[in-house]
């Protein structure tokens, strides 16, 4: 039995971390699928953000609140997790708890430690779940998160939930050790299982719980937990200029650029394919990498000001139909090797028109994000595709447009007139 | 009102400590054009040597960028570039946020830099450095204030101390509303908004935020941006309320209260 269990630990190990292997490069390749752009400077200051809003997740503690809970939750995850190389190294050579001998009084400090926290994220779930089910917040109810986001989010929590609780019911079970949250429940499993029982529930605790760990990791490439990894490359890629800095055209600033001193354009330059985006695809591979790293929290929304006064625009759907865009397009060329036209496009398929006019680019949602997520970047491509490539553009913009360029202001007035306000 | 331009400096053979960008706004919006007469009374009084550009200003681009229109931004870019180059401008205040956020963060890449401040923080730096001076019977003190952050001002370039600064220089009382600094609520007109109808819903921006305003029930709502004035103004006469506040730019009080 033994040796058969070892075999069955083995393979189902390496089948886990190779199928979520191939899901991270698949996502890898999903993210490149995106255009380029250089975001390597300054490594430094890029590390800093990684330890301050990653690792430290400082903009979370604005709701110093959730912020601990959040913090409990992560830390948990990742602390108790520490377990699993002992829970692994078992599984392999048929061992029981092979550190617990050589560590003695430090290893039942760590689990004692690891079982603290198990129950602080088992509370810090259900209070999520209450806050996501039953007092509905008013980002947790929004449309953005119809269908499977919204299952999503309450499969996760109910997955940590079991989790702990598996890992407590192992310990608990186990009555040759006795950890500090543990030991209150060995006294009503003693009195209702003898010694084989035990052993059993024991055995079975902890298979259910290596298994739902592999199965949680697999999960995650399908989930807004993916945040968990992606925060940290992320944080790394934030922009460090001023927020209001729209990214440049260097294309276009060429091309006025040579009509104005014609002198200077070579005479081999190669036209831009197309300005701004209306696919996925045309986006950056950053603006990918936020797609793929949006926890569909929807402090961005929350934040929005033509979303709070009844627009349709909700930044976090912009993010999360950028992620179902490119995973449809990544999926199709799976199955195609290259990409079949599916007669559909990010722009007005996925964002309409009326969402991407509603935005006053105040960056609200930008400063909102934990993640250094940028809707924003996304709408003003978008915007950039529209207009300049398929002209579409409200009539008051057009009038805008040409009066900048006949009048050199937004508005009608003769250029002459500008210094008037010295006369009035 | 007597304003040197660059064109009148440089026949002169004088170079101003500073340009004074007005904006499209302030030079042709009614509301806005008393802004930039209170700005220039200030440097006028505080004995600052500035100049404007006059009839070579132009649109630094800003709500054609925004709009998606990268063609009539970088048209304007490099015609404005051209000129502030030519007069080898080196520093530049400006009383709109979105004309400050596009010289100081949009222009550099494309070969204009210069030391762009707004004019709320200009106005600090006269008041510490003691070039201006308040009158005896400062009319401004005591009465409460609320500050409305320009979203181009805050957010985009995180400058929330310096309007606050000047408006605690007068003695006045500053409330501020529930949605501030960081936090602070959009007045609706950024991203070339201004030049269209608000997209359908169930309340406009510019209500929402002059909501906000009276709920503080100030004396008056600060504003630092010529667009963000026209907004909240607009949104407060929604109500027709006699007892709401005024709503004035920074320069504006300033200027009042200037010796």
């Amino acid at each position: 039995m033994g040796l058969i269990a070892e075999i069955i630990f083995c393979l189902l190990t390496i089948l886990s971390f190779g199928i979520f292997a191939q899901k991270i490069l698949r996502i890898r390749r999903s993210i490149l699928l995106g255009k380029a752009t250089h975001l390597n400077d300054r490594p430094g200051q890029r590390w800093l953000n990684v330890i301050l809003l990653a690792l430290g997740q400082k903009k979370m503690f604005q709701k110093p609140i959730v912020a601990v809970l959040h913090l409990i939750v992560y830390i948990g995850f990742v602390i108790i997790n520490i377990e699993l190389l002992e829970i692994i190294v078992d599984g392999i050579f048929g061992t029981h708890r092979i550190f617990s001998e050589s560590m003695g009084g430090f290893y039942t400090f760590l689990i004692n430690t690891f079982e603290i926290l198990a129950l602080l994220v088992t509370i810090a779930c259900v209070v999520f779940l209450i806050r996501r089910n039953i007092i509905k917040l008013k980002r947790f109810i929004s449309k953005d998160l119809e269908g499977w986001p919204r299952s999503d989010a309450n499969y996760i929590l109910i997955i940590e939930i079991l989790l702990m609780g598996l890992f407590l019911l192992m310990n608990a079970a186990d009555h040759e050790v006795s950890f500090i949250v543990s030991k209150n429940f060995t006294p009503w499993l003693t009195a209702n299982f003898d010694e084989k029982q035990l052993l059993l529930v024991e055995k079975t605790a902890w298979w259910l719980h290596i298994i739902g760990i592999y199965a949680f990791m697999n999960y995650l490439p399908y989930s807004k937990h993916l945040h968990i990894v992606l925060a940290f490359p992320n944080a790394y890629y934030a922009p460090l200029i001023p927020s209001g800095t729209l990214h440049n055209m260097p294309d276009i600033q060429n091309e006025v650029l040579y009509a104005m001193q014609p002198e200077m354009a070579p005479t081999n330059a190669a036209a831009p394919e197309s300005f701004g985006a209306k696919e996925a695809t045309e986006l950056s591979w950053k603006n990918l990498m936020d797609a793929y790293s949006c926890s569909e929290c929807g402090r961005c929304t929350d934040a929005c000001p033509a979303n709070s006064t009844g627009k349709l625009l909700s930044p976090r759907k912009i993010m999360m139909a950028t992620r179902d865009r490119i995973e449809t397009i990544s999926k199709n060329i799976k199955a195609n090797k290259v990409f079949i036209p599916d007669g559909k496009t990010l722009l007005h398929d996925y964002i309409t028109v009326e969402e991407l006019r509603a935005c006053t680019t105040c960056n609200a949602c930008v400063t909102e994000c934990p993640i250094s997520i940028s809707p924003l970047d996304i709408i003003i491509e978008l915007r950039r595709s529209l207009v300049m490539e398929q002209s579409n553009a409200p009539q008051e913009w057009n009038s805008m447009f040409s009066n900048i360029e006949n009048n050199f202001a937004p508005w009608k007035f003769s250029p002459d007139d500008r210094d008037a306000w010295t006369k009035a | 009102m007597k304003v040197s331009t660059m064109a009148e400096m440089m026949a002169s053979g004088e170079q101003p400590e500073i340009l004074f960008w007005v904006g499209c706004a302030g030079s042709f919006d009614q509301r806005a054009q008393k802004i930039t007469k209170a700005f220039a009374t200030i440097l006028n009084k505080a004995g600052v040597k500035y100049a404007i550009l006059g009839k070579e200003e132009a649109c630094t681009g800003d709500p054609a960028r925004r709009a998606g229109n990268e063609f009539m931004f970088q048209m304007m870019a490099y015609q404005n570039i051209q000129i502030l180059n030519g007069y080898n401008i080196k520093k530049i205040v400006t009383t709109c946020p979105h004309c400050f956020n596009t010289l100081k963060n949009e222009y550099p890449v494309l070969g204009g830099n210069y030391d762009v401040i707004h004019h709320t923080q200009f106005l600090q730096e006269l008041i510490e450095q003691g070039k201006i001076k308040f009158t005896d019977s400062n009319e401004w003190k005591g009465k409460s204030i609320t500050y409305h952050d320009s979203c181009y001002l805050g957010r985009a370039n995180e400058i929330y101390e310096a309007p606050r600064k000047v408006l605690e220089s007068l003695d006045m009382e500053l409330k501020e509303m529930k949605r501030c600094k960081s936090k602070g609520l959009c007045c609706g007109a950024g991203g070339a908004q201004m030049f269209k109808e608000e997209e359908k819903g169930e309340k406009r921006i510019n209500t929402e935020r002059a909501e906000e305003a009276r709920a503080t029930a100030t004396d008056f709502v600060a504003s630092a941006c010529p667009f963000c004035n026209t907004m909240l103004s607009d949104g407060l006469k929604v109500a027709e309320n006699k007892n709401d506040p005024a709503v004035l730019d920074i320069a504006e009080i300033i200027a009042q209260a200037i010796k």
